[in-house]
Parts: C-alpha cells; sequence; structure tokens
C-alpha cells in the first residue's frame, strides 16, 4: 500500500529526507443516498511522493481527493493528515461529520487544493488570492505574504498579471495562479483535482510544466488527472479506481508497462 | 407691488411660502426631509442586517430556522405595508408597554424616529432577505468551496468571500429597496409622525396652498432619488471591478 518514491528526493528538502507519512487513509467508504461511491479505498503518501489516481469517469477518484480536506464527508473510515487522526461524530443519519470544526479547519489550512475550474475569487485581484489564506487565516504578517506572493508569482510566470483580476486572465494563466494560491499557505500536500480538464487543448501544456516543476523539487502531491503520460512521468505511485475500489496500483512503470487487470488494460487502451 | 412685478403675484407669493424663515413653511419641509431620510437610512440598514442573517437562515440553516425565516418573509410580503405599519406601530408599543407593565417597571414613551425604523426594518428585512439569497446563489459555488478548502471558518468566509462576491448580483434589488424605503417613510404619515409627507399635509392645509407644497414636496422625493441614484452607479461600479462589462458579451 506504501508508495515507493520514484522522483528522486532532493537532499535539500528536509522533509523528503525524514519520510514521515504526510497522508494515510484507511478503508475509505463514502455514500450518496443508494448509491455507493467509494467502497473501501486506502492510501498512504509519505513526505516527497507523488500520487496520481487515474481512472474512468464515476470511478470515485474525484470523491476520494475531496474527502481528505473534508469538502466530502466520509461515510466511515479512517483519515489521518500530518499524523493526525481526524475525529468523526454521526451525523443521525447513517453517516458522519467531523466532531471538531477547528480541527478540519486547520488541517485544511495545510493542504493546498488546485480546482478543476480554478474557483479563484473573482473579486480580488490575483495577488490579493495570492495572500488572502495566509493574511486572514495563517495570520502571516502582510507585507511578509507579499513577498512570499510575488515570488510565487513569478515562478508560475504571471508576475506582469500582478494586479489583474481573474476574469481578465486565460484559463491557463487562472489555474496557474491557483497552484501559486495553494503554494503560498506553505502546504504539507498540494491537492490537484484534474487540474488540466477545463482547459483548451493548447493551455494544458503550460500548467503541467509547473506542476511537473514542483514534483521535481520532491513536494508532496496527491493528482487526480486524464493525463495518463503525465502520470507516467511525474508520479511515484500511481493508482487506478474503478468502480469505487483500487483495481489496480503500483509504479508507473508497472501499472503502464505490464498490467494485470483486464480492466486497466482496456482501459490504458481506450485512453491513450 | 403686484401690479408693477413681471413676476405674478402667484410665483412670488409661492416662493414667500417656501421661504425657511418664517412666516414661509421650507423649514417645517426640510425638517420632515431630514426626518424621512433619518428613517429611510436606518430602516435600510436594519433591513440589510435582517436580510443577511435571514438569508443565511434559508440557505444554511437548520430545519427550524429555514421555517422560521420562511414563515418571516411569507406574511410580511403577504400583509399591505400600510397595514403592517399600523399593526406594528401601535400594536407593537402597546405590546412593549405590556411586557413592562407585567414585568413591573414604568410604561415608556417610544420615539416616532425609533417606532418609525423598526416598523419599516422589519418590511425591509423580508424583502431583502430574499434579494441577498438570491445574490448568494449567484455566486459560482467553486469559490465558496475554495474558501472551505483553504480552512475559512464560516464567519471569515462570509466576510471575506460570501458577502463582497454577491454584492454585484444584489445591488440592482438593494437599490430598489432603497428607494422603496425613502417613500414608504410617508406611510409612517398615517400614524402621526412628521415626516415629510405630513408636514407638507400640515403647510398646505394651513396656507391652502395644497399645488405650491405638494410640488416643492414632490421636487424634495425626486431629489433624493437623483442624489441615490448617482452613489448607486458608483457603487455598483465598484463592486463590479472584477467583472468584465456585460457589453463586451454582447
Amino acid at each position: 500500500m506504501t508508495a515507493n518514491v520514484a522522483v528522486a528526493a532532493d537532499p535539500l528538502q528536509p522533509g523528503a529526507a525524514e519520510q514521515a507519512e504526510a497522508i494515510h487513509i484507511e478503508n475509505l467508504h463514502k455514500r450518496f443516498g443508494a448509491l455507493e461511491v467509494l467502497k473501501g479505498v486506502s492510501m498512504s503518501a509519505k513526505d516527497g511522493d507523488v500520487v496520481a489516481m487515474i481512472g474512468g469517469s464515476g470511478s470515485g477518484k474525484s470523491t476520494f481527493l475531496r474527502c481528505i480536506n473534508f469538502l466530502e464527508n466520509p461515510t466511515s473510515g479512517v483519515i489521518r493528515i500530518n499524523g493526525e487522526d481526524v475525529k468523526m461524530v454521526s451525523d443521525g443519519h447513517g453517516g458522519q461529520v467531523p466532531a471538531n470544526r477547528r480541527q478540519i479547519e486547520r488541517i485544511r489550512s495545510r493542504l493546498g487544493m488546485v480546482f478543476q475550474n480554478f474557483n479563484l475569487w473573482q473579486h480580488m485581484t490575483l495577488i490579493q488570492n495570492v495572500i488572502e489564506v495566509p493574511v486572514h487565516v495563517l495570520g502571516m504578517r502582510r507585507d511578509e505574504a507579499m513577498a512570499i506572493g510575488e515570488q510565487l508569482l513569478e515562478r508560475v510566470g504571471l508576475s506582469a498579471k500582478r494586479d489583474v483580476y481573474p476574469a481578465y486572465m486565460s484559463g491557463g494563466q487562472q489555474q496557474r495562479g491557483a497552484i501559486a494560491r495553494a503554494l503560498a499557505i506553505q502546504p504539507r500536500v498540494m491537492l490537484f483535482d484534474e487540474p488540466t480538464s477545463a482547459l483548451d487543448p493548447e493551455l494544458v501544456g503550460e500548467v503541467l510544466k509547473v506542476i511537473a516543476d514542483l514534483a521535481k523539487e520532491g513536494r508532496t502531491m496527491l493528482l487526480v488527472t486524464h493525463e495518463m503520460k503525465f502520470a507516467r512521468e511525474v508520479a511515484s505511485h500511481v493508482m487506478y479506481l474503478h468502480n469505487g475500489i483500487v483495481e489496480e496500483e503500483g509504479p508507473p512503470e508497472q501499472l503502464f508497462g505490464s498490467p494485470k487487470s483486464e480492466r486497466l488494460k482496456q482501459f490504458i487502451r481506450t485512453v491513450s | 407691488m403686484a401690479d408693477a412685478s413681471i413676476i405674478p403675484a402667484g410665483i412670488t407669493g409661492m416662493f414667500d411660502l417656501l421661504s425657511p424663515v418664517a412666516p414661509g413653511w421650507g423649514a417645517n419641509l426640510l425638517r420632515g426631509l431630514v426626518r424621512s431620510l433619518q428613517i429611510a437610512f436606518g430602516a435600510f440598514g436594519m433591513g440589510l442586517i435582517i436580510g443577511t442573517f435571514g438569508s443565511y437562515a434559508k440557505l444554511y440553516g437548520g430545519p427550524i430556522a429555514r421555517d422560521l425565516a420562511a414563515v418571516y418573509t411569507t406574511l410580511v410580503r403577504a400583509i399591505p405595508e400600510l397595514v403592517m405599519i399600523i399593526l406594528l406601530y401601535y400594536a407593537g408599543t402597546d405590546l412593549i408597554n405590556r411586557i413592562l407593565e407585567g414585568l413591573g417597571y414604568q410604561r415608556v414613551d417610544i420615539s416616532g424616529l425609533v417606532a418609525g425604523i423598526v416598523v419599516l426594518g422589519f418590511v425591509q428585512g423580508a424583502y431583502a432577505t430574499e434579494v441577498l439569497r438570491g445574490a448568494i446563489k449567484a455566486i459560482p459555488q467553486g469559490e465558496i468551496e475554495a474558501a472551505r478548502a483553504y480552512g475559512m471558518s464560516p464567519v471569515l468566509m462570509m466576510r471575506r468571500v460570501t458577502l463582497p462576491a454577491m454584492l454585484p448580483h444584489a445591488l440592482p434589488g438593494l437599490a430598489n429597496l432603497w428607494l422603496i424605503s425613502t417613500k414608504d417613510t410617508a406611510l409612517l404619515a398615517v400614524v402621526g409622525f412628521s415626516e415629510l409627507t405630513l408636514e407638507t399635509r400640515q403647510a398646505a392645509g394651513t396656507t391652502k396652498a395644497y399645488m405650491t407644497f405638494y410640488l416643492a414636496a414632490g421636487a424634495l422625493y425626486l431629489f433624493i432619488t437623483l442624489f441615490s441614484s448617482v452613489i448607486l452607479e458608483w457603487v455598483e461600479k465598484r463592486a463590479r471591478r472584477g467583472m468584465p462589462s456585460v457589453k463586451e458579451a454582447r
């Protein structure tokens, strides 16, 4: 179950050397009414791991990602983030809800989520989007957050768009901005929910390049994606989900090179 | 004087009547205008506060909060405002005094200004609830989800994301409510509160110059509306600063 680190860990990254477990999930179930979307999914990611989740639509991969920061409340299962077990209580309708809102807020503020539809705040300029969470949630000084924010914008190639509102930016620019917003909280783990699915084909490359650079520097990432070639290049561990269970998983060479399950073979044929 | 002047006597007489110094009635009208504006501001502000809570209750509240909000908006919007004002003004102050007496306190005189603001604010709140509810629903829900995903507490999310993001959608409706609020103050004339309309009626009744005073009052109401439009336009432009012009999309 534990992912292997295929990406060369940067020795200068302190987290990568220790190999602490950043995310640990056991037997996660999620039910929407009569529909059981996740039927017992487990995973573990150590610092520096890049875990890619692939699978057809309706396989539960996005739901799984959204359960990790409790945008969806899992029906049952163990979720441990940064070594901290999330306490859940019954909601009285057969499901469960987090017992402590502040614990969830604390955990969320250390997970950098990147959405399919960017979800930048439209009433703020790009730099305001980037410093919003550091200043107002994490309590960082404004000038300090500004300095970090400007560095991040430079890194994703958007310094010129600093004071521009998201509505005036292309999809690729908005998504790179959203990645800068996620990086600004200095996240333990980055969560990507199909980050290129809403983009025009010619804009996909610029976003993938930014994500690949993050993988290279040893950042811990969970990536739900349809880009098989990309998953193969950057991931240290790949999980193939089908109908709410992990059908097959392993290092990318093994999973894409010699898939065992018939369904995965067929999936790889249809998407490539 | 009348036969020597080019200006007909009627017109000069009109200005004499509207003069702000006695024996003119201008000061009374202006005092009424100020009272009307005080009530309108107070009622609109109170409506906004009730509306914020009401819309949150309807959208995010539990079953009890949702039902309470639904009963409130349905009743207030079903009952004619004039009836509502008479009912709340007399019955409301009477109720408060009965409660005070029941608890062994002295009866209090509730000032017309406070009572007027509370009564109109209560009515405004019901409409504001619906305006704000619609505006919050118009926010791309991904922005709310992003705020949640980054660990914002409910209060912080309301202050930093929900309210500023819904403002551009709410402003046209809120502008309507503000203008209605300025004119609803005239309904308080029926309960004897000296706002602009009642002052006008008294001036006109005493001098028999009905045309003069009602035209003057009409001009003052028009002035409020025109001045409000300028302010509202500026506010809306500012609230929409992150959004491309609708004309570009045409």
